[in-house]
């Protein structure tokens, strides 16, 4: 293949590196109004009474908005196809706020420093309300978060509102109680992960303006631009058709880009002043009022035989989603059908969960939505039940794996045809010189090395709910603009997109034109999220590209005067024998004919929607180093081998991979949301919610163990989320290995392996 | 207390400016405010280095530093630097390096302040001279490799061009 | 961000003195870095960016740091390596990176009397004086005890001594603050021990550094050991529990001790 499997650079490599304008806040206009919010102090409160007088007459101040005058239509900010399935239980501005941070009132003034002032000047007068902050708790607690009479949910997601029950659910498949009786062996640990901050480097931004025909634009750094019009639409009570999204560079989302966070205000603003105005928001706004990764506590149970024979697994997972619903019902059920399928041999499986409204901020999508959390708590048990058998972990694995051709019933009933997880971990194994290093060796009087690993899976898109439209042009040169709706957020879409393309229409990557997201032109997409857009969209351009090249060989049969099933498609020429021959046309040719006289728009639109999510797999190996006396962990090595099905664009899937390796190490080691005694969020700036950096990471490596996808573009499945997985459970195994310390919490601390050391003295 | 702007005049990428700002203004309102809109912020703690540019030839956060010390200095942004942003970009690309690209022109300021401050720096140096550029996307890897071969390719074309330019008369060996 | 009526550039120290005194809302400008994040309104900003205060200068017997010199020059400097050992250099060379050390001053980190500062604990073993522009000069451990005044902290002098040094710390991340730091000292067999971000301020420790002689056994390694503990106080945070820096304290001590004797 020319283009795919090739290690193209990204479209806008050099225009980014060298630093070129192409940001929303490089795009807005000078005179946008600047839109600020007034967010609460206080973490449960009812707002008794809100005067803005005083700040509506300061200088420059264009408008004050409050509850007051906002719609009254609830919805959710998640961005989801309708209808979705978190629950509508927000306003943009409400009488009651349920966190340390949630809205009160909406500025807009000539300058930042106006809208400060403005801010100030509002006086709320709050009736603060007992608050509640873990979960468990939160169940059948006399607050009620949402109390509200219009409360909606679209789906059965076992939800009451009443109980602060924001979803729950169960699914069984096997008979678990003879599992167990059965078993020689069980586990039964509870794990706990923490909210973690998605931390792209473009914080939340949006500005809108209303257009000549008085349609309200919103340029945003989104990565849901088509669910941006539907949640704008519905939130503001006003026609989609009165709405367009354009989608620019954005700098990064990780997911925190799937949730509407910073388009309402402005959008709001715009709508009620007829003026441009942007809302940029702070990093403090950013860790504050957006959202984060859904803390989990998961207790995993587990039976087996002598042999390390998997019999039953039961996994229980009660998922905090802070004060509103986003994503809520959804992340906690990758807790356990995007894990236990991996050990498909079982028997019996049981998955149990609850998701409890509390007055931290909401949780949203991050990375790994669930699946990650899961992971930590399986692969932990698995390491646990290896050592109860006396057994390596990774031959327990290797016992127990998931193979190509079985059916899943965890996994929707899915049947699994591609999968190289078996080689993944052989390969691993062998990099990370597991036989020399399992589980440890002592280098110093202070220090040992010690490997641990982990394996994982999650899926490729939604199935039967993604949906993704290519619409592919011929121009009159003879080149092609492909035009989408999924959101390049910096991993590389639009590229590997257009590689695909190249790769159909047989022709030079600089043939292939791609446009950016703007709702009025592109495609129908839902968006880039959930490992969609490598495979769903990456589907529908092999489609289109093929429609288009019918389209093209029909036209020319009628210039050649030829029979279209003579005629061949070559890249440059439509040709019956041969290309130099009488019966051809050029490409060029062809298009330039079009684009005169009684011409046509050659177009094809194709749109592709998947009945199967297909999993990647990855098996990853962290080779830690452990001070014995400080207890502080480096990871020395991590070695990463992934199953992406093709990976169309190598060197891109391997950033993909080392990249979501290095955020899993943050998280597995010192990233951690905390809130105080009074819900205020206390690490909310880069200064105290460290992020890894560059000195943090020792080596990383990543190799690929491909498989060959059927129902996906080209062999591909996804690749952006199951490289987030493996670090903490791989990393917590390294450390039992090292010190015997088992650390079933996050983030693993090294008071906490000074403390399990201690522990283990006495 | 009267507001009172301040008179400043300054270099920015050998142009001088001549302005009245706000005494409180900071270099990266300024010098956004000029167009030079690849001078980029991720932060308000003076932790994530997207703002890089040079005072005089040394890398400074233009978050923290009011315009106003820049008065009768020079300052550098990328858009000042484009030829060799130009020859390093084309290693980050080859990588696949770049991803979101937010933080490449804070880090591209950084790397190119780092060859002029460091010889032959090992891969710790590196580390450690860019450790206040933080990036999400790339786990750093790809940006460690895409740096080790710049620098690479510039001895080697350093080194051809002393081999290549007439050797003096050697006295009593190298 | 902070808020500034009016930017002067001093074009004295004893310009910059008067216009200090003139308005309890005027203040003298360090590197900001601290400043930025606060949203004080302040009438007049003073720069001494123009006085000549940041450079580290020589002085024969004695080795002077002007107020401006950037946190970056003393990680650098080869006068101070040559001196004071690696002491300066490992306990600026953590903070976040080059160009916010390009930025912050040692002044600023010294007034500031941050109980994080990884420079207070590394300059306390170095009989570091405070020079002030109105009050003269005091030992540095006795500027700290004093609260922040309205006075222009002009420079440090550090005496030339023949030293041996070490800085160990503990963090949760490279560029993260100290969970606990500790600097020392050796002067022939006189030892100095200063712990910092217990979480409280650096204080030294010179009971546990009498315990030590020239070349600490484990005994005595041991006993300083359990000396630092009786000696100071420590305390909890979000950065860890007053239970590990204790523990910390004991094993960062030795490991300064064993760093300077090999």
């Amino acid at each position: 293949m020319r283009h795919v499997n090739q290690g193209i650079p990204k479209l806008d490599a050099k225009a980014l590196i060298t630093g070129r304008p192409a940001y929303t806040d490089d795009l807005a206009p000078a005179n946008c109004l600047v839109v600020k919010v007034l967010r609460s102090p206080h973490a449960f409160a009812k707002i008794n009474a809100i005067d803005t007088a005083a700040a509506e007459q300061l200088p420059g101040v264009a408008c004050v908005i409050t509850h007051r005058d906002v719609p009254r239509h609830r919805f959710t900010m998640a961005g989801q196809s309708f209808p979705e399935p978190s629950p509508y239980d927000r306003l943009i501005l409400d009488r009651l706020v349920r966190y340390v941070g949630d809205p009160v009132a909406i500025v807009a003034a000539e300058t930042e420093r106006q809208a400060d002032r403005a801010l100030k000047a509002i006086k709320v007068d709050y009736e603060v309300l007992e608050p509640v902050f873990d979960p468990a708790k939160a169940l059948d607690h006399p607050s009620i978060i949402h109390p509200e009479a219009d409360y909606h949910v679209n789906h059965d997601i076992g939800n009451d509102p009443n109980r602060n029950l924001c979803a729950s659910g169960e699914f069984c498949a096997g008979d678990l109680a003879a599992a167990f009786a059965a078993a020689d062996v069980t586990v039964d640990q509870t794990y706990e992960t923490r909210a973690n901050n998605q931390a792209m480097m473009e914080t939340f931004r949006t500005f809108c303006y209303m257009d000549h025909s008085e349609r309200l634009t919103i340029v945003s750094a989104t990565q849901i631009p088509f669910h941006v019009r539907s949640i704008t639409a519905r939130a503001l009570g006003i026609p989609k058709q009165k709405i367009r999204v354009i989608k620019p560079r954005i700098g990064a989302g990780f997911g925190a880009k799937q949730t509407l966070v910073s388009e309402l205000f402005p959008a709001l603003v715009t709508l009620k002043t007829g003026k441009p105005s942007k809302m940029v928001f702070s990093r403090k706004e950013s860790f504050t009022a957006s959202t984060s990764r859904h803390a989990m506590r998961i207790r995993v149970r587990l039976a087996a035989d002598r042999a390390g024979n998997v019999l039953g697994i039961h996994m229980d997972t009660l998922s905090n989603t802070g004060a509103y619903g986003e994503h809520g019902p959804t992340t906690v059920g990758l807790s356990g059908h995007k894990t236990m399928p991996l050990y498909n041999k079982a028997k019996a499986i049981k998955f149990t969960y609850k998701v409890a409204y509390t007055n931290t901020m909401s949780a949203g999508a991050f990375r790994g939505y669930g699946a990650t959390q899961g992971t930590f708590a399986l692969e932990s048990a698995m390491n646990e039940l290896a050592e109860k058998l006396n057994m390596d972990p990774l031959d327990l694995r290797l016992k127990n794996l998931v193979a190509q051709g079985e059916v899943m019933p965890g996994y929707y009933g899915e049947k699994l045809n591609s999968c190289t997880l078996a080689d993944c971990i052989r390969r691993g194994k062998e990099m990370i010189g597991w036989d020399a290093n399992h589980p440890c060796r002592q280098i110093s009087k202070t220090k040992v090395r010690a490997v641990g690993a982990a394996i994982t899976m999650q899926g490729s898109g939604i199935p039967n709910i993604d949906t993704a439209s290519v619409e592919i042009r011929l121009q009159d040169d003879g080149f092609y603009t492909l035009m989408i709706g999924a959101a390049d957020m910096g991993t590389g879409c639009d590229t590997i997109l257009a590689q695909m393309a190249a790769e159909v229409l047989c022709c030079d990557m600089d043939r292939i034109i791609v446009s950016q997201v703007d709702t009025d032109h592109s495609p129908y997409d839902t968006g880039s999220y959930a490992s969609s857009t490598t495979f769903v969209t990456g589907t529908s351009v092999i489609k289109a590209g093929k429609a288009l090249i019918e389209k093209m060989i029909t036209m020319a049969a009628g210039t050649l005067k030829a029979d279209p099933g003579d005629l061949e498609f070559n890249g440059t020429a439509i040709f019956a024998g041969s290309p130099d021959g009488k019966k051809a046309i050029t490409v060029e040719a062809l298009a330039r004919k079009l684009a005169v006289g009684n011409g046509a728009c050659l177009s094809a639109t194709a749109t592709h929607s998947s009945p199967v999510s297909p999993p990647p797999f990855m098996a990853g190996f962290a080779n830690i180093e452990l001070d014995l006396e400080t207890g502080k962990v480096v990871v020395k090595d991590y070695v990463g081998i992934v199953d992406c099905g093709t990976p169309i664009n190598p060197n891109l899937a391997r950033v993909q991979a080392e990249g979501g390796i290095v955020q899993g190490i943050g998280m597995a080691l010192y990233e951690d949301i905390t809130y105080n005694s009074a819900g205020k969020m206390m690490n909310s700036s880069f200064m105290q919610y460290k992020i890894p950096s560059r000195k943090d990471i020792g080596d990383i490596r990543v190799a690929f163990e491909s498989s060959y996808e059927p129902s996906g573009p080209f062999g591909a499945k996804s690749i952006g989320e199951v490289v987030i997985n493996t670090p903490a459970p791989a990393i917590a195994n390294a450390i039992a290995n090292a010190c015997g310390v088992r650390l079933r919490h996050l983030p693993m601390t090294a008071e906490d392996v000074v403390m399990g050391l201690h522990a283990r003295e006495r | 207390m009267q507001l009172k702007n301040f008179s400043i005049s300054c270099k920015i990428n050998g142009r001088t400016y001549e302005e009245n700002i706000a005494p409180d203004r900071t270099l990266i309102e300024f010098l956004r405010g000029l167009g030079f809109l690849s001078v980029k912020q991720g932060c308000d703690t003076s932790n994530c280095g997207l703002c890089t540019v040079w005072l005089d030839g040394t890398p400074v956060l233009s978050c923290s530093m009011l315009a106003a010390r820049a008065n009768g200095r020079a300052i550098t942004t990328i858009e000042g630097v484009q030829e060799e942003a130009t020859a390093f970009a084309g290693f980050m690309a080859a990588q696949g390096a770049d991803q979101c690209g937010f933080c490449s022109p804070g880090l591209v300021m950084n790397i190119l302040a780092m060859e002029r401050e460091l010889d032959d720096p090992t891969p710790e140096d590196i580390k450690h001279y860019l450790a206040g550029n933080l990036c999400r996307c790339t786990g750093y890897a790809s940006q460690m490799r895409a740096i080790e071969a710049y620098l690479a390719a510039k001895t080697a074309k350093t080194a051809a061009a002393t081999t290549a330019a007439p050797a003096a008369p050697a006295e009593g060996g190298a | 961000m902070f808020e500034l009526k009016e930017f002067i550039a001093a074009q004295s120290l004893d310009q910059a003195d008067e216009l200090l005194h003139r308005d309890k809302k005027n203040v003298i400008l360090g590197g900001l870095l601290w400043m930025r994040m606060g949203t004080r309104q302040f009438n007049t900003g003073i720069d001494l960016s123009g006085l000549g205060l940041h450079r580290i200068t020589d002085l024969g017997d004695h080795i002077e740091i002007g107020a401006m010199t950037p946190l970056r020059q003393l990680e650098i400097s080869r006068l101070l390596a040559d001196n004071f050992g690696p002491v300066l250099r490992d306990a600026v060379c953590h903070i976040v990176g080059v160009q916010f050390r390009n930025l912050a001053t040692v002044g600023g980190s010294v007034f500031s009397r941050f109980s994080f500062s990884d420079v207070i604990t590394a300059l306390l073993v170095l009989d570091t004086r405070v020079h002030l522009f109105r009050g003269g000069q005091i030992p540095l451990a006795d500027f700290l005890e004093t609260s922040p005044g309205r006075d222009i902290l002009v420079k440090l002098t550090i005496p030339k001594q023949d030293v041996d040094t070490a800085y160990v710390c503990q963090r949760k991340s490279a560029a993260d603050f100290p969970i606990l730091a500790a600097a020392l000292a050796r002067t022939g067999s006189a030892w100095k021990i200063a712990v910092g971000a217990r979480p409280s301020r650096a204080t030294l420790a010179p009971k546990t550094a009498g315990l030590l002689s020239e070349t600490p056994d484990k005994t005595q390694i041991d006993a300083a050991g359990n000396e630092i503990l009786r000696e100071l106080t420590f305390g909890g945070n979000g950065q860890g529990s007053r239970e590990y820096r204790e523990h910390l304290a004991r094993v960062l001590v030795k490991r300064g001790i064993q760093k300077i004797c090999s």
